[in-house]
């Protein structure tokens, strides 16, 4: 063995001890939290809970379902955002930072035609119609947005590497949203109310669930399901997963690879339209700003499902939602810490850390090939 | 371009005095360009030049809905002014102060480096004020803000500077220092509360004011069972809801903006635990959209006093009223927070200040920049849009009163604005 080959060992040891240090750091922390969470809500004058955290109240039952079932709406959405993060880089390979803007253009396009409908008093007399009008809307902005997006900014640059369209992707997202705050100003712009009967909450296997989130979690899941049918059941489907695996055979194949590429841009973004609409009508407020935080979160999840894999997108969102819900209350507030709900997003981003530690691919992610890595 | 532009200052000065030096006796009583006090320097305004002003405003980023109605306050208040001794003012291109210190320090480097500035409108934050005063004052100009809260700007109202303070800075704005004490001081006097929650966003405005809620609240005897923050940009606000309910408390008071603080309002109802619990926000959510919200009924708002209406600039005699439809019908939306009209009586206090402090010279117009801070500093019970105005010592100009207004009808915004149910001034 060469000196140069036991120096990389040893660095190589030496990295591994950290990282099997941080796994099991970290997998203490969940552990210990969620003993002392367990211990608070046995009895909240318990020796262990009061430890770290003397002023312990525990949640009650209520708090806690409302916790899951808000996290997990909130993750079906950046699931339904994640697919589009999925799909490109299935296809091309690089990471398209402007998908966030696709969404916002969703949910602000939603915003524009709901008060116009509601101005107008159909969205009173008929939600049912003008829910559908407005998703109707919404997808076709954002397919639209994607489509023009591929065209203008990203298929000039195929050839080159991945990095130039990946910084593009950030280049456009930062012109949609100052377009968007240049025409319709800075304000935060609320969408109508929903009516009663949809908002009110109703009882699921003994959770209180607002009707909101049942819409969110139903239209989620058939979007989802739609998309699958698409992907795995049509022609097109199938000249996307060729494409995906490779270029040029699929080329020689006879399938139209630029077609393909549009058409993959164009579900993506009808997705994230829908996920706009579902946000729009959850949190009824849109500003120019609202892509940016869902849109890395929703990158987040797809990295977290294994990025490629569809399933594991919106498995990823759900697993990413629930985790930020939960997490600051269930793990860190038991553990003492203070102004736990600041936390949130290091809670999401720490979960990806943990997740990419134990399955560096994803938590349904395949191993690429070194060609694919390139 | 620098030096020549000095030698013009120069000759032009000479010129003017050779000029004086010859049509003695010329004055009419308006100050004579030899009269004008130079400690600070003369700006030449040549013949068919502009009076070079500047807007430093928060006009991208989250800040926004602060900025850009600040920014247009400012143009709307240039264009109502007109021109100053035959000379229009140009603002030039809106700057941006990114809301952060970098930013400011940024945009006041661009500033100073124009040597034909006089003054500066902004900015729309405190950090970017830190960073920018000091720059912009050292050059000579002035910087009057319309929306700067912070007392580290200015003083803590009792005679000591802040640590920020630097002679050249005024602000329209109110000073912060009390308004987390009125905030409290209405919540366990008024409403009786003895078990409030606080949130904030992280912000150092956000942040302090909570802060200055919760010291005030507990220094009256009453408890503070949950302090804690949202991450800007966060939407499901059932967790920080959730883990403020496990103390019980009787009122929530979160200074944040939108749209989170739109979550908060929306979302309150359907956790448990909270159910009548009483909602109280500041300044950052009083406008227009925010009021309008069904879910703000019964909601309360510490902040200045928003009843602008009637209210007359005695220099331009516009009132608010009419800004509004002008700023309506120029950009097609309503101003999406309060400190517009203050942002207008400091653009217009600022044109006051160059047109009282400068001499026509045939057909130039010479200033001088010691004068323009001797006017300001001068400024009392001058009528603007946001009341009366008078600068103290360390350049706080504003009206000095919080109010707190409670929404009991989200249809109707004018109504909410002037239902004051609380008044506070130190």
């Amino acid at each position: 063995m060469t000196a140069v080959g036991v120096r990389s060992t040893r660095r190589v040891s030496w990295v591994d001890r950290f990282l099997t240090t941080l796994r099991i750091v970290l997998i203490a922390l969940i552990v210990v939290g969620l003993l002392a969470f367990i211990a608070q809500q046995i009895d909240n004058d318990n020796a262990f809970a009061r430890r770290r955290n003397p002023g312990a109240t525990g949640l009650t039952a209520a708090q806690v379902k409302g916790l899951f079932v808000t996290g997990v709406a909130q993750g079906a959405m950046y699931g339904l955002i994640a697919l589009g993060y999925s799909m490109v880089y299935g296809v091309l390979g690089f990471i398209n930072f402007a998908h966030g803007e696709v969404f916002m253009l969703g949910t602000m396009s939603g915003f524009i035609a709901s008060t116009k409908l509601s101005d107008a008093g159909y969205w009173e007399s008929n939600f049912i119609g003008s829910f559908l009008l407005i998703i109707l809307i919404a997808i076709l902005v954002s397919t639209a947005t994607a489509v023009v997006m591929e065209r203008v900014a990203y298929r000039p640059l195929r050839d080159s590497p991945r990095l130039i369209p990946l910084i593009t992707s950030i280049g456009v997202s930062f012109f949609i949203q100052n377009a968007v705050l240049g025409l319709f100003g800075p304000n935060s712009k609320s969408y109508p109310q929903l009516p009663e009967w949809l908002a009110k909450n109703r009882t699921i296997l003994t959770f209180d669930i607002p009707g909101t989130k049942i819409m969110v979690l139903v239209v989620a899941a058939v979007s989802m399901a739609g998309l699958w049918w698409v992907v795995e059941r049509t022609k097109t489907g199938k000249a996307m997963r060729a494409v995906a695996e490779d270029k040029e055979i699929a080329a020689l194949m006879g399938i139209n690879v630029d077609r393909t590429i549009v058409l993959t841009f164009a579900i993506g973004g009808a997705m994230a339209g829908i996920g706009g609409i579902l946000w729009g009508l959850s949190f009824r407020s849109v500003t120019h700003l609202t892509g940016f935080l869902p849109g890395i979160k929703a990158f987040t999840a797809a990295v977290v499902g294994g990025v490629g894999n569809l399933g594991g997108s919106m498995a990823g969102g759900v697993a990413l939602g629930t985790a930020e819900s939960l997490g600051p209350q269930v793990i860190l507030e038991p553990l003492g810490v203070k102004g736990v709900s600041q936390l949130r997003d290091a809670v999401a981003f720490t979960a990806l850390v943990v997740v990419l530690l134990f399955k560096p691919a994803g938590l349904f992610g395949e191993r690429l090939s070194e060609d694919d890595r390139a | 371009m620098k030096l020549s532009r000095r030698l013009l200052v120069l000759l032009s000065i000479l010129l003017s005095f050779t000029l004086i030096a010859a049509a003695c006796g010329d004055d009419d009583g308006g100050a004579s360009a030899s009269s004008l006090d130079d400690s600070l320097g003369l700006v030449t305004v040549g013949s068919g030049e502009e009076i070079q002003i500047r807007s430093l405003e928060a006009i991208t980023g989250d800040v926004a809905f602060l900025g850009i109605p600040n920014e247009r306050g400012t143009v709307l208040a240039i264009a109502d002014y007109g021109p100053i001794g035959g000379h229009d003012v140009n603002m030039g291109t809106g700057l941006d102060d990114l809301c952060s210190a970098d930013g400011g320090q940024a945009a006041a480097q661009t500033i100073v480096s124009d040597e034909s500035v006089i003054g500066v409108i902004g900015t729309s934050c405190s950090g970017a004020a830190t960073a920018a005063a000091p720059l912009i004052a050292q050059a000579g100009m002035v910087m009057i803000s319309g929306s700067n809260t912070s007392p580290a700007l200015t003083s803590d109202l009792q005679g000591t500077a802040g640590e920020n303070w630097v002679a050249g800075y005024y602000r329209t704005a109110h000073n912060d220092l009390f308004q987390g004490e009125a905030a409290a001081t209405f919540a366990y006097d008024e409403l009786g509360i003895r078990n409030a929650a606080a949130i904030h966003d992280g912000d150092p405005y956000t942040n302090g004011l909570a802060s200055a809620f919760k010291n005030a609240f507990e220094a009256k005897g009453g408890e503070v069972s949950g302090f804690t923050a949202v991450n800007k940009g966060d939407t499901d606000m059932v967790p920080v809801l959730t883990e403020v309910a496990s103390g019980s408390p009787e009122l929530i008071f979160f200074p944040i903006f939108e749209p989170e603080g739109d979550f908060i309002a929306q979302q309150v109802g359907g956790v448990a635990g909270l159910e009548g619990v009483t909602l109280m926000a500041a300044d950052g959510l009083l406008n227009d959209n925010y009021l309008g919200l069904p879910e703000s009924a019964g909601m309360y708002f510490s902040g200045p006093d928003v009843r602008y209406g009637e209210n007359t600039n005695e220099s331009t005699g516009k009132t608010a009223n009419d800004f509004l439809a002008a700023y309506e019908a120029a950009y097609g939306e309503v101003p999406s927070a309060p400190f517009w009209a203050h942002s207008y009586d400091a653009t217009v206090l600022l044109l006051d200040a160059i047109k009282a402090s400068s001499a026509e010279d045939g057909d130039s117009l010479v200033i001088s920049r010691a004068g323009v801070r001797e006017y300001l500093n001068g400024v009392t019970n001058f009528s603007g849009l946001i009341g009366s105005l008078s600068c103290d010592a360390f350049g706080d100009c504003g009206s000095q009163k919080i109010t707190v207004i409670q929404d009991t009808d989200p249809t109707d915004v004018e109504g909410a604005k002037n239902n004051v149910v609380f008044e506070f001034a130190p």
